[in-house]
């Protein structure tokens, strides 16, 4: 017989994050997941019923549980990310609760980030949207391995079936042609509970899995055998003490794919190799290790390796460059310019750079690019050319989305500036689209 | 129904890590990269549970070589006698270098005046504050965890100080990828939250396996206790029980640890670390709403002291 203890410490961590807009019922469907999950605790109730009667609502407003900031409930809008956290017994969940709002991008691109899933909330009466689209895209972009549509208020459309084959549809056709690799659309009622953790009663036509069960089942690692494996080095380990005298371990945490002991290795940017000695999994000695593990590598050869570092398999190593063309999206409230000095920050490695160029600006709406717009403002997605003043080890992050990763960091006083996807994108596929800019006012 | 969706129900590939894995392998490359980046990082050390896990996770990162920080304890001279001794085993065991900010120290020179509801949480902001600026830290470990309480739960794992030590949530950096940027001026620094994307019960399921050693006060035992405000406090110097209130010899334990005055005890029959993990899972309250009264002050008193420099 297993104990508590160990039944639940067997299960998987899977990180997503929602998309949606104001009014499309996101914080109910949140909602409805922590309270029906029951992560929503009693005094966390409480709270919200006391500070909902002192504000004259009748009901208690479920937004209150997800609105943490003063400024927030004030103003009734969700500001920031936000992270919650909740469990069933097969599967723990972080939740990166991004605002819908249009001009947010950036928040959605922060939860991304991190995301193996992304749920796009679509309203069944509206269908897909311009916001729908812009959520789908920025998913894309970001190379979230599985996202989620769910329609719905599908009690507001007498649960009819073609509305919700309608709209799964015209997404999936959307999605697929982003590149967006799974699509698992969700005929749902947050608000009456059709289909979120219970299955509906209302819609026997449709045989799928909830919401819940589809968040619990997804696969959340991925075939590391088509990873390209990468050990960013953080940290030089020397103890030089009585007992480990000629101690030398590499710490860092495996970006992608999998270590062993005895592969040769390549360490860039410098292009010597070695061999991998040992492999210290946090105080035991392993054969093999895998991403995400945080580990040690100890190397046969006495040669400089340092913080900032890429060790990789010498047989599938990428090529250093000092010339990167990525995305990025812009995240800071001051613009990004051409001719820009900047910082940018790759894996542990941080290297001085500068902006040689920003061919275009993406329009979400309709993925049109916008040639070149000379600066990129707070939440522009658009495309840039940067020199760095020493090679990188730089994957695309179509390949990697820890490798093929950076910021742009103001050197003057640390502003994080924009968030970088290295290599070509669909955001790339350069002037197919191209249209003049509609709004009239950016010349 | 959903037959479908449920065969490779659980089914994951070999190579998936186990939540704790996951979270503990996040939270090793958080102090990782603090010990590459920064010049003065200091660990905040109280002796409670999530401190310890805090330490437990550096000794890990940095093993076979020692832990490359040292640990800074706000005393608040209400803290319960067993943390301070455990206090003082784990810095002795590891040789590690404590430095203590004494909440006391400030009343006794008249910088800091003693609240009417004898709770010193609040006042703990400026010794921490001043002992931040006068050692020169530049990173500061805290294990504050975002599913403690909202305000939190919008927390950043780097997350920038002014030379106030105020915390500004709209001027948050948007936090990508696993890529922190821990970039300050002069002056500032970085609050750092190894364990944001943990949960009480996570912690506890990690010292379960990880088999740390705590405090005795976490697990039941009998204490003389008096009730306030719905809550068992511990009978002591710091001014409790007042005349109206009496005390009485309760099985009880403590989920969270902090200064005596306003840390509250729940009743338990939970000795071992699986009763506890069984306790919590089925708790229908939140660590902090069931044990600290400091929070109940105000809808916004967390984030009140946070934008102060608390931790």
């Amino acid at each position: 017989m297993t104990t508590v203890a160990e039944q639940l410490s067997t299960t998987t961590l899977l990180r997503f994050a929602t998309a949606g807009s104001v009014d499309d019922g996101k914080s109910t469907l949140v909602g409805r997941l922590l309270h029906d999950s029951k992560s929503v605790l009693t005094d966390q109730l409480e709270a919200v019923e006391h500070a909902s009667r002192n504000r004259g609502q009748e009901t208690p407003d479920l937004a209150l549980l997800t609105d943490g900031l003063r400024a927030e409930r004030e103003q009734g809008i969700t500001i920031d990310v936000a992270y919650r956290y909740f469990a069933t017994i097969r599967r723990r969940f972080i939740l990166a609760d991004t605002p819908g709002h249009v001009q947010y991008t950036r928040n959605m691109v922060t939860g991304a980030s991190t995301a193996e899933l992304a749920v796009v909330l679509v309203d069944a009466r509206n269908g897909v949207v311009e916001q729908t689209r812009r959520h789908a895209a920025v998913a894309a972009l970001l190379r979230v391995p599985h996202v989620v549509l769910a329609v719905n208020k599908m009690d507001l459309v007498d649960y009819a079936e073609p509305v919700f084959a309608r709209i799964a549809e015209e997404f999936t056709a959307y999605a697929s042609e982003l590149g967006v690799p799974e699509i698992t659309a969700i005929p749902i009622s947050a608000l009456a509970g059709d289909n979120v953790v219970e299955p509906s009663a209302h819609m026997d036509w449709y045989g799928g899995p909830t919401v819940l069960e589809h968040l619990e089942t997804v696969p959340v690692a991925h075939d590391l055998t088509a990873c390209h494996a990468r050990f960013p080095v953080q940290y030089v380990i020397r103890p030089q003490s009585a007992e480990h005298p000629d101690y030398r371990g590499y710490a860092g945490q495996i970006a992608a794919g999998a270590f062993r002991v005895g592969e040769q290795v390549i360490v860039l940017p410098s292009g010597r190799t070695s061999t991998i000695e040992g492999i210290d999994a946090l105080g035991e000695e392993v054969d093999i290790a895998w991403a995400p593990q945080s580990v040690t590598l100890r190397l046969t050869d006495d040669i400089d390796v340092s913080r900032g570092d890429l060790i990789a398999p010498s047989s599938d190593a990428p090529e250093p460059t000092q010339d990167v063309e990525a995305t990025v999206c812009h995240v800071a409230d001051r613009p990004l310019a051409v001719g820009q000095r900047v910082l940018l920050k790759h894996t542990t490695r941080t290297v001085k750079a500068i902006v040689k160029d920003i061919p275009s600006r993406l329009t979400l709406d309709d993925l049109s690019q916008h040639p070149a717009p000379g600066q990129l403002v707070t939440n522009d997605i658009g495309r840039i050319v940067v020199r760095t003043a020493e090679p990188l080890a730089l994957d695309a992050y179509a390949d990697s989305r820890r490798t093929g990763s950076f910021l742009l960091i103001d050197p003057a006083d640390g502003t994080t500036l924009a968030a970088g996807m290295a290599g070509r994108s669909f955001a790339s596929t350069a002037a197919v689209n191209t249209v003049a800019d509609e709004e009239g006012w950016d010349f | 129904m959903t037959t479908a969706a449920t065969t490779d129900e659980g089914v994951d590939s070999p190579f998936a890590l186990s939540h704790l894995d996951s979270l503990e392998s996040e939270a090793v490359h958080i102090f990782r990269e603090v010990a590459g980046e920064f010049e003065r990082p200091v660990i905040l050390f109280s002796g409670g549970k999530d401190s310890i896990v805090m330490l437990h996770l550096a000794l890990k990162a940095f093993a076979p070589a020692p832990v490359p920080f040292s640990l800074l304890h706000v005393d608040t001279g209400h803290n319960f006698p067993e943390v301070l001794e455990y206090r003082d085993r784990a810095v002795a065991q590891h040789g590690l270098r404590l430095h203590v900010a004494s909440v006391q120290d400030y009343i006794d020179r008249g910088v800091l005046r003693e609240r009417p509801d004898g709770t010193r949480n609040p006042l703990q902001t400026l010794p921490l504050t001043e002992k931040i600026q006068e050692m020169r830290f530049d990173a500061v470990f805290g294990g504050g965890r975002r599913d403690e309480e909202k305000a939190r739960a919008k927390e950043r794992v780097f997350s920038l100080r002014d030379e106030f030590s105020q915390w500004d949530p709209r001027r948050q950096r948007p936090e990508l990828w696993q890529l922190y940027n821990g970039r300050h001026a002069p002056g500032e620094h970085v609050r750092v939250f190894p364990l944001s994307n943990w949960t009480e019960l996570d912690v506890w399921q990690y010292i379960a396996r990880e088999k740390i050693e705590l405090p005795e006060i976490y697990y039941a035992h009998e204490r003389e206790v008096f009730a306030r405000n719905g809550m068992w406090l511990t009978a002591g110097e710091w001014g409790g029980p007042k005349e109206s209130e009496t005390t009485q010899t309760r099985l009880i334990r403590y989920r969270t640890v902090g200064d005596m005055s306003c840390t509250g005890a729940v009743d338990s029959d939970a000795t071992t670390l699986d009763a506890v993990i069984a306790e919590i899972a089925a708790s229908r309250l939140t660590e902090r709403g069931a044990t600290r009264a400091d929070d109940k002050m105000s809808e916004a008193a967390m984030e009140d002291r946070k934008r102060e420099g608390y931790f």
